[in-house]
C-alpha cells in the first residue's frame, strides 16, 4: 500500500530580550546555576509577574512576518503541573488568545514552492533545567532558564515528507534570525523543535494516529527521527497492530525513537487564564510601528538579488542566508566596484570555502567586506591577475594583512609591460621547437600550452590578456 | 494609657514629643507579652521593633515625620517582612523567612511606621474565624470563648484589646471586614487594584486586597494615604489617582443616598444584628441621608461563585509550595512524587487541602465549563448587579456578617456553615468594590456588630468620609473590651 506522511511542528524560539519575560532578571546563557533567578523566578511566595513589553514586540514582529493576523487583546494562561524544574508549579503561556493568529511560510523542495500554514504562535515562559549528574544520586535544579522569553510557532499539519519538514524549519530558522528576535543556536536551545508525525494511506482524507517527537536540537536529526518514525508507523499498522497516540524522544547514537509517555498518562493540565497579568492589549499604533521596524524579509531580497544584480537562483539563495551575508555580499559590490556577478563568486564561492572549512561566521569572518572590495579592486585594474588573487585571498585568511599590503610584501604585482613580458615569450618559443612547429602545422589548440608555459615562467604575474595578445602575434609571425 | 489612643493621637503625642516612637513601641511589646493568651501574634521580634523605633525617633527629630512616622503597626502574616519570619498561618511556612519586603511593608516603612509584629491569621487567609491557623486560634478580646473572625482574626483581635493601635489585613472575601465586625473595629477593602498585592501572599489573586484594621475611619484614612498606589510590580494594580483621603473625611453628608439591598436583609440575618444595623441607618438619616430601596438579584449566587473561583485560583497559587525551593520539606520520603505528596499531605491543614482539591476538580478537563467558566459568567452577572444600584444610590449599607462572634468550634465541622458567614461581603470582592466595616453597637450579649458599607470603584474617600460622619455622632468605635481597657 502507498502511505502519504503528515507532519505539523511546532518550534520553540527563544526570544533575543535582554532579561525574563515576566521578570527583570538577565537570560545570559552559560552563568554559574540559579545567579540569573531572581525572587520572582525562584516563585517566592508573594511575588508576582510583569510583562516584558520587547517580548511582546518580537512577537508581533514574528507574526508580521509571516502575514499572520495579530490579536490585539492576547490572554496569558496558566499551564499547571508539578516538575522541580517549574518554580511556580504552573507555565505562564498562552492558550485560547495566542498574540499571533492564522500566517503562512513559502518553502521550496525540488524547485516546487509550497506554502504551510502557521496556526499561531504564542508567548510563554521556559523553565529550568534539572541537572541528574554529579549530585550523588540527588537531582540539581538550576533556575537560570526559569522564566526565559518563548515564542511557540505552530504550523498546520501541512508538511508530507521530512524534506518539506526540515525546508520549514530551515526557512523559519533563517527568518527569526533576519528578524533578530533569535540567536537561532539550536546546541544552546535556542531554536528547539517537536514534530507531530502520523501516516494514513494514500487518499485517506482523515489523519492517522500521530506520535509527537520530542525536542530535535539538529535539521540533520529531525530528519532522520521523522524518518525512522513514518517506518516504523507504517511497520506497525502493516504488521496489523495500531499507532498509539503518545510522546517520543529521539535516540540520536541510536538513530531510534522511543516512547516517552502515552496520552493517557499525559498531564491535564489545568488550563485558566492567569489572573496576576491582564489581558495584554496592543494598540494599532504598536503593531504599525514594528511594521515599520520591519527589515526586508529573506524572499524579497533574494528577488531583488535576482533581479537587480542578475545573480542565478543559487547563488542569490546563498547570499541571502543570513541578513549578514546579503550585507557583506552588497557592501563588497558597492565598494569594490567589480560587476555583482563577480562579487558573487567571490563571496559565495571563494570566502564562504574559508568560512565553512573553518566553521567561522561570516560576521567573524578575518576578512571582512572591506578587506574583500580591496582585493577585488586590485583585479578590476588589473594589478594581480584572478588567480594570484586567490593566493592573496589565502594570506588575508591567514591573517597577513590588507590585499595591497600581501601584493607588495610578496611581489605579486602582475607584469603590464609587454617589454618585459616579451623575453618571456621569446624564452618558451625558443625552448618549445617542436610544439611551434605542430602549432603552425595547424595545431591550434597548443596556444593554451604556450600561455600556460609562459604564465609558469612569470610566476603567475604575467598579465593573461597582454601574454594573449603578444603570443598570438608572435606566432602569426 | 497610650493604648487607648488612636493613630491621629499618637502621632499628635509624637510630634509634641510628650512620648517617643521606643516608648511606644515597647509599650505595645509589652502588651502583647502580657496578653499572649489571645494568640493574636504569630511573630514579635522586639529587636527589630525597637530598631525601627529609634529609626522613627530620629526622623521625627530631624522634622521629617509623617502621619505614621513612629506608629507602631502589626502586620498581618501574609505580607512578606525582610528577614523576618512570614508564615501565612502555615506550617509549610513554618520556616519561612522572606529575603524581601512586600510593596505593602516597604511603603509603611518607608513613612516610618514601625513593625510590631505579624499576626495570627487562618492558613492561607482561608477561613472565617482564625480556626485553621496552624498556630492555633485566635481568641475574641470581647469573649475568649468566641472567635475573632477570619482570616484577619489576629489583626482585629490585636487592635481591638489595643495589642496595636492599628493593623493590616487582606480580604478575600471578607476576611478583613467580617474580624472587623466581630471584634469591633473599624475594617476597609479597599476596590481591587488599589493596594499593591506584591508580597503579599496569594490565595485567590483576582480578590485579595490588602486594607487597614484600625479603631476608627480616620486612622484607616491616615493608613491608606501610606499604602495605596500604583506598583509597576503589580500588573492588576491600578494607576488611577489617589486622593489624600484624611482631607475629604468631613464633608457633609446632606443629600447622601444610601441603598438598602432587600437580600442583605432577608432570612440568616440575626435580628438582633438586624436592629443594630436599622439603628445605625437611623442615625444616618438624621445626618441627611436619604434612604433608597433596592436589590441585587444575583447576590445569592455570590458563595457558590466565589467558592468555584477562590479555591480553583488558589490550587494553582499554592502548587509553589512544592518542598522543592524553601519551606517545609517531609522528612522522610521515597521518590520525587513521594516527596510531593508527604510535603503538602504534611504542611497543609485540611481547610487548605479541601480548597485545593475543590479547585483542581473544578479546573479540570471536562468539568472547567461547567464550574470555572460559568462561575465567570456569574461573577460578571453579579458585578452588574452593583452597576446597576449605583446608578440610583451613592453607597450601600447592611450587615457585614448575619451574626455576631460564634463560639470557637462551634461550625469547624461544617464548612458550609462556616462559608455563609461571608454571605454578605463575597459579593464586594466578587465585583472588585471598595467596603468597610464599622462598629455599630452590641448584641444583647455585649458582642459588637459592624455595619457594612459598601461605594463606588475607588470611591474609599467616600466610604471614608461616611463612616468618620457617623463616629463622629457615636462612640462605639472607642468602646473597649473590659478586661484589655
Amino acid at each position: 500500500m502507498a502511505w502519504e506522511t503528515v507532519i505539523g511542528l511546532e518550534v520553540h524560539v527563544q526570544l533575543l530580550t535582554k532579561s525574563k519575560i515576566f521578570s527583570g532578571a538577565s537570560i545570559r546563557y552559560g552563568a554559574e546555576p540559579n545567579t540569573q533567578a531572581c525572587i520572582i523566578d525562584l516563585a517566592m511566595p508573594g511575588v508576582l509577574p510583569v510583562m516584558n513589553k520587547e517580548a511582546a514586540r518580537m512577537a508581533v514582529k514574528f507574526g508580521l512576518a509571516v502575514g499572520a493576523e495579530i490579536n490585539h487583546r492576547s490572554i496569558f494562561a496558566r499551564k499547571n503541573y508539578f516538575y522541580p524544574d517549574l518554580p511556580k508549579g504552573y507555565q505562564i503561556s498562552q492558550y485560547e488568545l495566542p498574540i499571533v493568529g492564522k500566517g503562512s511560510l513559502t518553502i521550496a523542495v525540488n524547485d516546487k514552492e509550497k506554502v504551510i500554514g502557521i496556526t499561531r504562535a504564542h508567548l510563554e515562559e521556559d523553565a529550568g533545567k534539572s541537572l541528574h549528574e554529579d549530585f550523588h544520586g540527588m537531582t540539581g535544579i538550576d533556575l537560570n532558564r526559569a522564566g526565559t522569553p518563548l515564542l511557540e510557532i505552530v504550523s498546520e499539519p501541512d508538511m508530507r515528507s521530512a524534506q518539506e519538514a526540515v525546508a520549514y524549519l530551515k526557512k523559519l530558522h533563517e527568518l527569526v534570525r533576519y528578524l533578530e528576535i533569535c540567536d537561532g543556536n539550536m546546541q544552546e536551545g535556542s531554536f528547539r523543535c517537536d514534530a507531530n508525525v502520523s501516516v494514513r494511506p494514500k487518499g485517506q482524507k482523515e489523519f492517522g494516529t500521530r506520535a509527537e517527537l520530542k525536542n530535535i536540537n539538529s535539521f540533520r536529526f529531525i530528519e532522520k527521527a521523522i524518518e525512522y518514525e513514518v517506518e516504523r508507523q507504517i511497520d506497525v499498522i502493516e504488521s496489523g497492530g495500531q499507532v498509539v497516540q503518545e510522546t517520543r524522544l529521539y535516540d540520536s547514537v541510536k538513530d531510534v525513537t522511543r516512547s516517552m509517555r502515552s496520552k493517557e498518562e499525559a498531564n491535564d493540565y489545568r488550563y485558566f487564564p492567569d489572573p496576576d497579568l491582564p489581558p495584554m492589549e496592543l494598540d494599532q499604533s504598536f503593531i504599525e510601528a514594528v511594521a515599520r521596524s520591519l527589515p526586508e524579509l529573506p524572499d524579497a531580497k533574494r528577488r531583488r538579488f535576482i533581479n537587480d544584480y542578475q545573480l542565478s537562483d543559487y547563488d542569490a539563495g546563498v547570499l541571502t542566508a543570513s541578513r549578514e551575508m546579503a550585507q557583506y555580499f552588497e557592501t563588497v559590490v558597492s565598494e569594490s566596484g567589480v560587476e555583482a556577478k563577480i562579487a558573487a563568486n567571490w563571496v559565495a564561492g571563494e570566502l564562504l570555502a574559508y568560512l565553512n572549512k573553518d566553521a567561522v561566521d561570516i560576521k567573524d569572518s578575518p576578512v571582512t567586506a572591506g578587506m574583500l572590495s580591496g582585493l577585488l579592486k586590485r583585479i578590476k585594474d588589473n594589478t594581480i591577475s584572478g588567480k594570484i588573487a586567490k593566493d592573496v585571498l589565502d594570506a588575508m585568511w591567514k591573517g597577513e594583512g590588507d590585499a595591497d599590503v600581501i601584493i607588495d610584501k610578496k611581489g605579486l604585482k602582475q607584469i603590464t609591460d609587454s617589454a618585459s613580458i616579451e623575453p618571456i615569450i621569446d624564452e618558451v618559443l625558443a625552448n618549445s621547437p617542436s610544439q611551434v612547429a605542430q602549432y603552425k602545422a595547424g595545431q591550434e589548440k597548443l596556444f593554451g600550452y604556450f600561455v600556460g608555459q609562459v604564465m609558469k615562467a612569470s610566476k603567475g604575474k604575467a598579465n593573461p590578456a597582454q601574454v594573449n595578445q603578444i603570443l598570438k602575434k608572435k606566432l602569426g609571425a | 494609657m497610650f493604648h487607648k489612643k488612636t493613630i491621629a493621637e499618637l502621632s499628635g503625642d509624637l510630634a509634641k514629643k510628650t512620648c517617643s516612637s521606643v516608648e511606644l513601641t515597647a509599650g505595645f511589646l509589652d502588651r502583647i507579652e502580657q496578653h499572649k493568651d489571645l494568640n493574636a501574634y504569630i511573630t514579635v521580634d522586639r529587636d527589630q521593633a525597637l530598631t525601627q523605633a529609634r529609626e522613627a525617633d530620629v526622623m521625627i527629630q530631624h522634622g521629617k515625620a509623617t502621619a505614621l512616622t513612629g506608629i507602631p503597626i502589626a502586620q498581618k502574616d501574609i505580607f512578606c517582612t525582610q528577614g523576618m519570619l512570614t508564615t501565612c498561618g502555615s506550617k509549610i511556612l513554618s520556616n519561612f523567612i522572606s529575603p524581601y519586603d512586600a510593596t505593602l511593608i516597604a511603603r509603611l516603612k518607608q513613612a516610618g511606621a514601625v513593625v510590631l509584629g505579624k499576626t495570627n491569621m487562618d492558613e492561607f487567609a482561608m477561613g472565617s474565624s482564625n480556626e485553621t491557623s496552624f498556630y492555633g486560634p485566635v481568641k475574641n478580646p470581647w469573649d475568649t470563648s468566641r472567635v475573632p473572625g477570619g482570616s484577619s482574626g489576629g489583626s482585629a483581635a490585636a487592635t481591638a484589646a489595643r495589642l496595636a493601635p492599628a493593623a493590616t489585613g487582606t480580604d478575600t472575601g471578607g476576611s478583613i471586614r467580617q474580624p472587623a465586625a466581630f471584634c469591633g473595629i473599624t475594617g476597609l477593602k479597599p476596590s481591587y487594584g488599589r493596594v499593591s498585592r506584591f508580597g503579599m501572599i496569594a490565595f485567590a489573586s483576582s480578590l485579595d486586597q490588602a486594607g487597614p484594621m484600625t479603631q476608627s475611619a480616620k486612622d484607616a484614612a491616615i493608613l491608606l494615604n501610606a499604602m495605596a498606589g500604583f506598583d509597576d510590580k503589580d500588573s492588576t494594580s491600578s494607576g488611577i489617582a489617589v486622593p489624600d483621603f484624611t482631607e475629604t473625611l468631613n464633608h457633609d453628608l446632606q443629600g447622601l443616598r444610601i441603598g438598602l439591598p432587600e437580600e442583605f436583609f432577608g432570612e440568616g440575618l440575626n435580628s438582633e444584628v438586624a436592629s443594630v444595623v436599622e439603628e445605625a441607618i437611623g442615625e444616618y438619616k438624621k445626618l441627611g441621608a436619604e434612604i433608597v430601596k433596592v436589590s441585587l438579584p444575583n447576590s445569592h449566587l455570590a458563595v457558590p461563585c466565589y467558592y468555584v473561583l477562590a479555591p480553583a485560583e488558589a490550587s494553582s497559587n499554592l502548587s509553589r509550595y512544592d518542598g522543592v525551593r524553601y519551606g517545609l520539606r517531609a522528612q522522610e520520603y521515597g521518590d520525587l512524587i513521594d516527596m510531593y505528596q508527604k510535603t503538602r499531605a504534611q504542611g497543609f491543614g485540611d481547610e487548605v487541602k479541601r480548597r485545593i482539591m475543590i479547585g483542581t476538580y473544578a479546573l479540570s478537563a471536562g468539568y472547567y465549563d461547567a464550574y470555572y467558566l460559568k462561575a465567570q459568567q456569574l461573577r460578571r452577572l453579579i458585578a452588574e448587579d452593583f452597576n446597576q444600584v449605583f446608578e440610583q444610590c451613592d453607597v450601600l449599607m447592611g450587615p457585614t456578617s448575619p451574626t455576631t462572634a460564634f463560639k470557637l468550634g462551634d461550625k469547624t465541622d461544617d464548612p458550609v456553615a462556616m462559608y455563609l458567614n461571608d454571605i454578605y461581603t463575597i459579593s464586594v470582592n466578587l465585583a472588585g468594590l471598595p467596603g468597610i466595616s464599622v462598629p455599630a453597637g452590641f448584641d444583647s450579649q455585649g458582642l459588637p456588630v459592624g455595619l457594612q458599607i459598601i461605594g463606588k470603584y475607588f470611591d474609599e474617600a467616600r466610604l471614608l468620609n461616611v463612616a468618620h460622619r457617623y463616629q463622629m455622632v457615636t462612640d462605639w468605635h472607642r468602646r473597649m473590651p473590659k478586661e484589655y481597657a
